[in-house]
This record gives structure tokens, sequence and C-alpha cells, in this order.
């Protein structure tokens, strides 16, 4: 709307007529509308940014209060830092991959779907979504765990005689997980598959391509943008998840948010805690600018060739 | 061929879809089904569907002072956040949505940083930052650090409120003789109040579900459920939680259906 | 007394109105005086400046210098909420959680009118603009042009200086919107109240204002009374944006026009020297049995291109000699009927020294 703003101050506009009136005016308008937002930023400034750069600080020093890198340096040094960095990876990787093999079909049934209908079925993705993660950790191990149902249904029915361990380790962290990540893949996904024009694929069989070409070449390709969104945002979000690990690893299966919990909390060594922080935010940014930018090319593709 | 976008495709052809995506659903909604169920279950092993039924476990619950304390501690974090939370949020949603500040792009990227950067790394933060000043273990604390995480939640759904609000209105409001203020509260307010009230249930539901920040600085009198909860499931598996969890599906289902009533009604 | 002639209406003076949205100039140095009482109408395309301009006069845009006074008062800084405009826009702006009678009392419940006072006043503004009885109805139970009705009673129930409008008939549809320009015409003529009005549509424009200001790329290009933005346009965009023209490339030298090497002859004084375009409105043209000019007619040969018949009117598209294309309409007298010319066949157009307008060529 106005494009006097705060601080526009442009050479060799004084003198013409009630300027300086009209910027005093856009300047308080400014600062009407910084006051709104102050408290806010205030708020974010105190409890994120002041704690995070401290830390970022602190991670500079060794635990002698000398400026070194050997906090950064142990990454590469220490086996067990760097199965860490393996266990995240994986687990990230596979719960990322079970979230696209489970949520594609759905969103793409709820794309479908009559919106009624749809809507319906959407109730059970969101419900989950706002069920603290707590209540859906206890449920899977109340369902996993030795004694639990699916252990005790398949001895019953005589198909196993001793107790699968399907709590406790890798495949429990990666069930669990992928249970909590699932709605952040299928919501993005189904409401980008929601604008994707129905006339496009009408048109595509028109032409004659069989629906399975037409889903290949048509649907799929328009899916991918919303599709690579829910991946990211699932990959981010299991680089720096806590809860399920720690609650279902059983100790065995550790990752990045727990071993700085381990490292600040039992450990009291704020500077690699830190320095493990530093890393995870550095690359969840970078994920993050990467898929911005990857999407920033793709659509200045599509400008560029129209 | 029935369904609005309807391909030449039919229904039929298409059972494979529907049946793995229903799978899906399932896969779903389950656990809370499952949960819902054990928690009536009389019995402490975990049998499904339970052998005997009865309240006992809700007993254990109401009746274990530890538990109720928290949940007091967390509910009333949880408001409170929510009474902060919600007209700070919707503030700064109204100055974004105005648009004429040059930073908006930094400002909008601030608020909503919490929901980018790593919990872990709040909860460290925040304890680090409590340790120093005092606030680990109140209620003060709780509240700022959860109205930090809930901010972006009201901003982002007051945001997409006003944005499909017709800022003309405030503006004939305006020329009509209420000044700005008055403007927001007599006509913008009303129409977007579906956005602010789902921002503040967002709000409460977030401080109450919240966990791993809550694990950091909360303790003592001030433990919160979720952190009481958690301890005990790092133990054993104490069927108690089966009738707690079950309280906070419910607590889930009621605050988003009064989203969904506030959507519609008028 | 309340809402009849207002002996309030006041004068609008802009003057100097910059502005630059990021480094974009959307209006430059832009001066406009408003008589008190006047229909005024900024008429342009899109883009052209002229809602930003509206915007500034509300209030709504700040301009980065400049002045608007209103009956002599300075209030380029003042809020919208003091300015005491009233405002129509586009969309109606109605507030869709409250009834007609609560809309239109918005502005009154703000001046903290007592309620028996504002009851009366509603009244009459529903009587004015014909909703009598409909106050109760809530906003989506209206029609198009009763909600324009009920935007309109609320910009005007306070009786304010000036009233602003925005394009407030284009969602109508168009016999709706032939009647709505009447009936704003005739409401200005009874409240006379300071009227700006904007629109990118020229017929409506020319139905409705005392005069009318034509914007181009954030300048006014001419500013006149509509029968003589048509008959005298300045400038070949004012000759474009209203009503349609030919446009016939004629040179001046020593105080005469030529076209080709045919002199063209003119009321008006010509321009000494320097390439001109002659504005030609389609009906101004004639087809003419003879080839010489004939007292204050020119004479200009040309083929038949095409013949269009409308019903009542006919409209040919001829080739003058050096290609230009130009288009003659007129209408299906008996007369004019049995000598329609047709395709290929050479005809002689003819054009009074009355009706010949240069404008620059640019």
């Amino acid at each position: 709307m106005q494009s006097a703003r705060l601080g526009d101050f442009g050479a060799g506009q004084d003198g013409t007529l009630n300027a300086t009136a009209l910027r005093a005016d856009a300047r308080r308008e400014s600062f009407g509308l910084l006051a709104l937002l102050s408290p806010g930023l205030l708020l974010v400034f105190t409890v994120i940014i002041i704690p995070i750069g401290w830390l970022f600080w602190l991670s500079l020093f060794d635990e002698g209060g000398a400026f070194s890198a050997a906090n950064y340096a142990r990454f590469f040094e220490q086996a067990s830092y760097i199965r860490t960095f393996i266990t995240t990876f994986k687990v990230a990787f596979f719960v990322t991959g079970a979230c696209v093999l489970l949520g594609y079909p759905l969103a793409y049934m709820l794309s479908q779907l009559p919106r009624r209908v749809a809507s319906i079925c959407l109730i059970f993705v969101i419900l989950p979504f706002w069920t603290s993660v707590l209540v859906r950790t206890y449920a899977w191990l109340v369902i996993l765990q030795r004694k639990g149902l699916i252990n005790s249904w398949l001895i019953d029915l005589g198909v196993i005689s001793q107790p699968l361990s399907l709590a406790n380790n890798f495949a429990g962290v990666v069930i669990g997980m992928t249970h909590i990540m699932l709605p952040f893949l299928v919501l993005p996904l189904y409401a980008s598959m929601k604008t994707i024009d129905t006339d496009c694929l009408r048109a595509g069989m028109n032409l004659g391509a069989s629906p399975a070409a037409t889903f290949r070449q048509i649907f799929f390709p328009l899916s991918l943008p919303g599709l690579a969104s829910g991946v990211v945002i699932v990959f981010v979000l299991c680089l720096g998840f806590f809860v399920t690990p720690a609650l279902m690893g059983g100790g065995k299966v550790i990752m990045w948010a727990m071993r700085m919990e381990q490292t600040t909390s039992l450990y009291s060594n704020w500077g690699a805690g830190a320095a493990l922080g530093v890393v995870l935010l550095a690359v969840t940014l970078a994920l993050l600018g990467l898929f911005q930018w990857l999407l920033g090319a793709r659509a200045t593709g599509v400008w560029s060739s129209r | 061929m029935s369904s609005e976008t309807s391909l030449p495709i039919s229904h039929r052809q298409r059972l494979w879809l529907y049946g793995l995506g229903t799978l899906v659903l399932l896969f779903l909604i389950a656990p809370s089904v499952i949960i819902v169920i054990m928690s009536f279950s009389g019995s402490t092993l975990l049998q499904f569907p339970p052998q005997q039924w009865s309240l006992r476990w809700y007993e254990s619950y109401f009746g274990s002072v530890e538990w109720r304390d928290a949940t007091i501690v967390s509910v009333k974090v949880a408001v409170m956040t929510m009474i902060v939370a919600t007209p700070l949020g919707t503030a700064a949603a109204y100055a974004i949505n105005i648009g004429t500040l040059r930073m908006t792009g930094a400002i909008n990227a601030l608020l909503t940083a919490s929901l980018i950067i790593p919990v872990i790394l709040i909860g460290i933060g925040t304890f680090f930052l409590y340790a120093r000043i005092g606030l680990t273990n109140t209620l003060t604390g709780l509240v700022i650090a959860h109205t930090v995480q809930a901010l972006p939640l009201v901003v982002l759904t007051v945001l997409s409120g006003l944005r499909s609000y017709d800022m003309n209105q405030e503006k004939v409001a305006r020329s009509l003789g209420a000044n700005r203020f008055s403007a927001f509260r007599q006509v913008t307010m009303p129409q977007i109040r579906f956005s602010i009230v789902s921002g503040a249930l967002f709000a409460f539901i977030t401080s109450f579900d919240e966990v791993v920040v809550s694990l950091f600085i909360s303790g003592g009198e001030t433990t919160t459920l979720t952190r009481r909860m958690f301890n005990a499931l790092r133990d054993q598996i104490d069927p108690t939680i089966a009738a707690i969890s079950t309280c906070l599906i419910v607590l889930s289902i009621v605050l988003l259906s009064a989203a969904q009533i506030f959507g519609r009604g008028r | 007394m309340l809402l009849s002639i207002a002996p309030s209406a006041l004068p609008i003076g802009i003057s100097g109105i910059e502005k630059r949205f990021g480094g974009v100039s959307v209006l430059r140095d832009l001066s406009l005086d408003v008589a008190a009482g006047e229909f005024l109408t900024l008429l342009g395309p899109s883009g052209s400046g002229k809602t930003t301009l509206l915007m500034i006069l509300a209030g709504f845009v700040r301009a980065n210098s400049g002045s608007i006074k209103v009956g002599g008062e300075e209030i380029i800084t003042t809020p919208p909420h003091r300015r005491n405009i009233g405002m129509v826009f586009q969309n109606y702006a109605l507030f869709p959680h409250m009834n007609v009678f609560h809309n239109i009392a918005f502005p009154l419940k703000q001046r903290r009118v007592s309620a028996a006072d504002t009851a009366e006043r509603v009244e009459r503004a529903l009587d004015l603009v014909q909703l009598k009885g409909l106050g109760e109805r809530r906003v989506d139970q209206l029609s198009g042009g009763q909600r324009q009705r009920v935007a309109l009673a609320r910009a005007i129930v306070f009786e304010p200086r000036i009233v602003l409008m925005d394009e407030p008939l284009s969602a109508l549809d168009k016999s709706l919107r032939e009647h709505m320009q009447i009936e704003l015409r005739n409401l200005h003529r009874r409240l006379g109240m300071t009227t700006v009005y904007v629109t990118h549509d020229q017929r409506e424009a020319i139905t409705m204002s005392d005069r009318i200001a034509v914007m181009n790329v954030g300048r006014i290009e001419q500013i006149d009374r509509p029968e003589v933005l048509y008959a005298k346009p300045q400038t070949r965009f004012v000759a474009g944006f209203i009503g349609d023209s030919n446009f016939i490339p004629v040179e001046c030298r020593n105080g005469s026009v030529w076209y080709e090497d045919r002199k063209i002859r003119m009321a008006a004084v010509a321009p000494s020297s320097g390439s001109h375009l002659m504005v030609v409105r389609p009906e101004k043209l004639r087809l003419v049995t003879d080839a010489e000019p004939a007292g204050s007619i020119n004479v200009i040969p040309a083929t038949v291109g095409d013949v269009i018949y409308q019903g009542d009117s006919f409209v040919c598209y001829a080739v003058l000699e050096d290609g230009q294309q130009v288009t003659l309409r007129d209408y299906c007298r008996s007369d004019v009927l049995a000598k329609l010319p047709r395709p290929g066949e050479p005809v002689n157009l003819g054009i009074d020294a009355e009706d010949v307008v240069l404008v620059a060529a640019d």
C-alpha cells in the first residue's frame, strides 16, 4: 500500500509539497505497526535467538575454556557420534520412505473422493495430528512390545512361538515415528493434489492416454511439488525428533536429539551439546534452503519455457 | 464416475486404491482406538480386547495426587499460554497482513522460527537461559516458552483468516468515521473470529501436549502432565496412562470440534 | 436540511501529488481542482493511477508529496476517519455481520448520534435509495443492485463533504448498470455533494459526469466536459480512449494542413508545422458523390474493403490511397441504403472542416 516506509529518506525530495510531513506520517504508522509486532518479537528473541546464540558461542570453547574447534572436531573423531549421525539419517530416511509409500496413495484417494467423503476421511488424518505425541507413542509401545498386542495375537494364532522383538529397537522407532510424521506428509500433499486441474486429466484421456498413463504422465508430475514439500518437512522433523526414539528405542537407537539431551543433562557438557545443536540447525536450514532453491529454480524454469 | 472430479475411471477399477487408502487410515486411527478401549480394561495385563471391564485406571488417575497436580499445572499453563499467545499472535498477524513494513519477510521468519528450529534445541536453549535467570520450574517460565511455540500457529491461523477477509471493509469502516482500532474491533474481528478462536485452541493444545521443552524446564511442583507421563513411560507401562491418554484424546476431539463449530456457526 | 441540496459541498484542490511504489512512479506531479458540488470522473485504463489517486483522497494510500485541500483546509496527513469523506468501493464492502440498518447506521454510531436520530436518518437514507422497509434484511439476502444502494446510502447518510466512488457499478449487469447510472446522476443532482468517481468505462463517464479527467500513466491527459472531450480531444490517447477514432497522418506547413498533396480545410487554427494526426470519428465521415471539395467539405478518395450491415446502421471499412484503413459509420436512412457501396468499389469520403481535429503524432 504505502511505499513510504521506515527509514525511507529519499535524497533531493525535500522542498516538494508536504514531503516532510508525509514522511513523518509514514514513520508514525510504521512505529504503530512495529508496536503491534514487538511483544511477539521480543518473546521470540528472548526465548529462541538469545539462548541459541549463546549456545553457539559456547560451542566454540573447549572444556578448559579455550577458544577451539574441539567440539566440532569430535564429531569426526569419535565413533559414537558418527554412529549417532548414521542412525539419525537412517531413521529419517526409512520414516520418510514409509510416509511416502503410505501417504501418497492415501492423499491420492482423498483427492479423488467426493468432497464430503474426503472431509470425513480427513478427520482420521487430522485427529492423530492433534493428539499428543506421547499418547501415540504409548499406544505403539502397547501394541508392539514383547507382551504387546501383536505378539500375543500372533502367539494365540500359533503363527509364532517366540515373541518378535518389535519395540525397543530400530523397527519400533521407525513404526512409531512413521505414524507421527504421516499427517505432515499427507496434508500438504493432499492440498496440492486438490489444486490439480481435472480438465488436464480429462484432456489427457481424451487424447488417448490410458488411465495409468494419464496418472504417470500428468497427475504424478503435477503432484511432485506437494510431495517434495511433504518429504522435506518429514525428513527435517525426523532429524531433530526426540520423544519417540527416546521411549521406543530401548536405549539402542540413539538419535541426534537424544544425544544432545544426554550430553547436556547427563554430562553437563554444554559446549558439546551446543555444537550438536548448531550442526543440527545448520543441516535443517540447509535442507529447507536447498528445497526452496530447487523449487524456485523449477518455477523459473517453467517461466522461461513459456 | 459419480465423484465431483469425475474421470472416465470407474470406482471399481480403483478398488485397490480404496483398499490401500483405508488400510492407511486404519493405521492412523487404530492406535488411538486401541488405547481408548484398553483404558477400560479390568486387568493389569495388556489384553486386547480386554477380558473384563472396569474404571480402575480412571480411579487410579483421578485418585493420584501426583497425576492430579501435574494435570492442574498443565491446564494452568495451557490456559495462560492461550491468553498470552492469542492477542500477541493476532496483533502480529494484523501488522504482517498490512505488509507495509520493510522487514515483513524477516519478521515473519522470526515469528515462525519455532516451527523450523528443532524443539530439542529450543529445550536446551531455554533451560540454559532459565537456569541463569531463575525461571526453571516456574509457571511463568513454562508459559513464556510455550507461548513462543504457540505463537506461529496463532499468527499463521489468523493470517490465513485475514487473507481471505476483504480488507476493504476495514477501509470503509475507517472512511465512515471509525479509527483503526475501532474498525478492527467492530468490523474485522467479528469476521475473523473463527480464525482467532482456532488459533487460541491451537495455542492451548500446543501447550498442553508440549513434551520436550517441558522436560527441560519443568519439575518439582510445576511438573507438567506430559513430563510426568514421559517419565512414567520410561520406567514401565502403567495402564493408568491409557486412562490419561483417553482423556487427552477426548480433549483433542473436543477442541477440534469446537474449532469446527465456531467455523460454521454465526 | 438533512439529505437535501447540501450547502456544505466543498471544493477539492489537489496539487503536486507524487506517488511512487517502490521505484515506480504511479502519479507524477498531478494537480486537479474539483468545484464544490461537481461530479468529476477519473477515467483511464488500468494502471493509469486513477484508483491510486482516489485512495490518496480517501487517505488509504499515502502520497510521497503533494497537497489536498478540502474547502481550503489541508487534509493530506489527516487519517481517513477524520476526513469526513463518504466512500463506495467496487465490491461495496458491506459488513456481512450486520443487517442493512446497522450497515447504514455505522457512520452515525461512530459519530455518537442518538438512537432516535439515527433511526430517522437511516430511514430517510433508505428512502432516498429506494430501499424503504429493507432495514432488517441481512446483507446476503440482497441482490447486487440492492447492495449497491445500501453501500451508497451508507456513504451519504452522515452528510459527508465529499463522496468518492471506485467503479461502483462494475459488478452489475449491463441493464442494471445503465439504470443505476441515471439514478446516481439524479441523486447527485438532488444532494449536490462533491463527487469524485472512478471508472474505466468511457460511456459511463460520459453519461454521468460534469467533467471528466482522462488519466494515462500517472498523468491527467485532458480534463473537460464530456462533449468537449469527445469533440475536441487534445491528445491521441484521449481520442483513442473515448469513442472510436480514425487517425490519418497529416503534415502542417506554413499554417495549412496537408494530407498527401491535398490541402485539408479546418475550422480551427492549424498548427504552423510538424507531423500530426487528424482525428476523424467514424460517424463524422460520410460518402460523397463529388470528388472535388465543396464548401467546407474535405474529400478523400478511398476503396471500400468491406461493408457490414448492422440493422440501424452500417459500418464501412475503406482503404485510403496510402494504404491507411479507416472506418465509416452511418445510419441506414433509405437514401443512404440505396447507395450502399460494394467491396472493391472506389468511394469519396467527406469530412466537414468543423470536424477536423489534429493531435500531435507520437
